[in-house]
């Protein structure tokens, strides 16, 4: 389904209002073909980079090459590509089958062509018996489907979504989270979706580039984000995280090194260089954490706490532990039916552990 | 502190509403009943029915003058939107704190009395006015234009006079215009005329209308424009009403023409009402209005 053909890149593109750097000579290469997710905090200039893509905004700097040809000079109506807004900006004068025929008349396609291509777009949506109401007379979810058929009527080379799912409710987003992946698969038009909410582009995209502060932090697969991230900022922003600050003791092979952290000596994997007395991060998704009774763990390598507070989340229990140096730890475990004992006392002294290979090791960062 | 309230409000809408039914409401009627009286030269009125008044509409002349009013102030209104709308798309470009302020600059004159102002645009035009001297001295022409008492010169006072009346509710519709939709019209391939023919304009049309009846409205019974710029000639309907009470002294045709301009004037607020209506019922206004 991911093409290897480059169909946009971005070079070296800044864009800086009043004394604040927006984009910061950011460099991004997007495939043909792909579902591309820009994921970052408000403010981290994620929308700004698909202004620049849309050409609602000019770059201070660097270039945007689409199909190997700088469109940096091209006018927004003159560009290949179709922008679905965040609050959807649909014509409020026009019915849903104007609004979705518009960029069609636009470009000059001829009648017969135009009646017979909004008809297959309301179609793809299953909006065909919504053709003649006015976007007001619409629900949300609906409304949103209409503003993607009137952009992806166009046929663009990439689809610009804004926060398109941020408007609605919990539900009808998990829907339309599937629907955007089947209509992708479906036209086979590259993506490139804006979000700040991490378990959205977790869950749909083919990559993922994690933006802050006008800078690329990562870019991976889901996968790749959430298992190894490259620094505490997409280790703290995707998911939850613990985090333990320790250094090293010695390396014992090339990919494993011993590490001192909440007074235990503990074993990690890691690909970095690290040698003795490097201060290093050892981080922990709280699904990785296991808990056990301290007597068990008496023989292997372990840290001590006492559980803080017991979340039931349904699917697992989410208990926050303090150890005996202050640190707090969140361990999200599935619940074991058969399993009479599990459940915790608050104050009961715990036994924290993880397989070796789980954890996360960073070089140290000045804390943010 | 409910029931103080309440006698408030009994007496603030009780004191705000006998109020117009005694100077709106009651000369109104007494209007309406002396359209249908007849008329007499030495007690303007007597009271016995009759529809001279009335009759007296139909008088072609009247006809023509009825129309030549209509006309000036339309021609008044297209020159005012031809201005305005420009003027207000500039000014959506400025910054939020500019428009205040060019806002307020473009009010300030009107707190002069317009009759005054009037005179100001007599001295300008006049063959001794501003212009011509202005013209003559620098060479461009040997003799003065005539400008004053024309059809030309009442139009151009109603236009000074009104345009404000035209700017501010343009203003108002295109700053609820959700800038989002130009983008939208951008990015789905219209260029800037499509979008001022597709998007700005269908949009703000409750603003222009709104506006049209803001100039139309007030340009037809502005007499002292017409006798100050336009001579006896350019009367407007205005100017016409006013000579039957205090010049001509034929009451009953005077009573009737004023009912006419009312009839007129609601019959335009009701289309205004209605167009608006619409639009909001397509969310042409904004969101708030569902």
């Amino acid at each position: 389904m991911t093409g290897c053909q480059p169909l946009l890149q971005l070079s070296g593109v800044s864009k800086t209002y009043a004394d604040n750097t927006v984009l910061d000579a950011l460099d991004l290469t997007i495939y043909d073909g792909e579902f591309l997710t820009l994921l970052g905090p408000s403010g981290c200039g994620k929308t700004t980079v698909l202004r620049i893509i849309a050409g609602f905004e000019k770059e201070d700097q660097g270039q945007v090459m689409l199909d190997e040809k700088d469109i940096s000079i091209l006018k927004a109506e003159h560009r290949p590509v179709n922008t679905v807004f965040q609050s959807y900006a649909l014509f409020p004068h026009m019915t849903v089958y104007d609004n979705i025929a518009f960029g069609l008349i636009m470009h000059k396609v001829p009648k017969a062509d135009i009646n017979e291509r909004v008809l297959e777009a309301l179609r793809m949506v299953r909006l065909e018996s919504f053709a003649q109401r006015k976007p007001h007379q619409l629900s949300g979810g609906q409304q949103q489907r209409v503003a993607i058929a009137r952009a992806v009527v166009n046929r663009p080379r990439l689809l610009l979504l804004d926060e398109s799912l941020s408007a609605l409710d919990y539900k009808l987003r998990q829907e339309m989270q599937i629907e955007l992946k089947r209509l992708q698969r479906q036209l086979n038009i590259t993506f490139v979706y804006v979000t700040h909410d991490q378990e959205e582009a977790l869950s749909m995209s083919d990559r993922i580039v994690v933006l802050n502060k006008g800078k690329v932090q990562q870019i991976g697969t889901p996968r790749e984000i959430y298992e190894t991230p490259v620094n505490l900022f997409v280790a703290r922003f995707i998911g939850e995280i613990n985090q333990f600050d320790g250094h090293v003791v010695r390396r014992i092979d090339d990919k494993h090194v011993e590490v001192v952290a909440e007074g235990a000596d503990w074993v990690v994997k890691t690909d970095y260089p690290f040698a003795a007395n490097d201060k290093v991060h050892v981080l922990l998704r709280p699904e990785d954490v296991r808990l056990t009774k301290p007597e068990l763990a008496a023989n292997t390598v372990h840290i001590e706490g006492h559980i803080h507070e017991c979340n039931y989340k349904g699917k697992t229990l989410d208990s926050y532990i303090r150890l005996s140096t202050g640190t707090k730890v969140i361990a999200s475990e599935f619940f074991d039916e058969d399993d009479p004992d599990f459940d915790y006392r608050l104050g009961q002294k715990v036994a924290l552990q993880w397989i070796t290979g789980w954890e996360v090791v960073l070089p140290y960062e000045q804390t943010i | 502190m409910n029931k103080q309230f309440n006698q408030f409000r009994f007496w603030a809408i009780g004191l705000a509403t006998s109020w117009l039914a005694l100077f709106v409401l009651v000369p109104s009627l007494m209007v309406l009943v002396t359209s249908f009286l007849t008329r007499d030269a030495d007690f303007l009125i007597q009271y016995k029915f009759s529809l001279e008044g009335w009759k007296s509409i139909f008088d072609p002349t009247f006809i023509s003058l009825l129309w030549d009013s209509l006309s000036m102030s339309m021609i008044t209104a297209v020159i005012c939107l031809a201005i305005a709308y420009p003027f207000v798309m500039c000014l959506m470009g400025l910054p939020q704190r500019w428009r205040g302020i060019v806002l307020f600059l473009l009010i300030v004159p009107f707190w002069t009395n317009s009759l005054v102002r009037i005179y100001a645009i007599q001295f300008l035009l006049g063959k001794k006015g501003l212009i011509n001297e202005t013209l003559q001295f620098v060479g461009l022409i040997d003799k003065p234009l005539d400008m004053l008492y024309s059809q030309f010169a009442v139009i151009f006072g109603l236009s000074y006079i009104l345009l404000p009346f035209m700017i501010l509710p343009i203003y108002s519709s295109m700053e609820r215009l959700d800038f989002k939709l130009l983008d939208a019209a951008k990015d789905l391939g219209a260029s800037a005329s499509q979008r001022l023919m597709r998007i700005t304009l269908p949009l703000t049309l409750p603003g222009i209308i709104a506006g049209c009846l803001m100039v139309v409205l007030p340009a037809m019974g502005m007499f002292f424009v017409a006798d100050l710029l336009g001579g006896s000639k350019h009367a407007l309907l205005g100017n016409v009403i006013k000579n039957q009470f205090i010049q001509t002294r034929d009451w009953p045709f005077g009573a009737a023409l004023s009912i006419l301009m009312i009839l007129l004037l609601s019959f335009m607020l009701w289309l205004y009402y209605r167009a608006t209506k619409m639009s909001n019922r397509e969310g042409g206004i904004n969101d708030s209005n569902f």
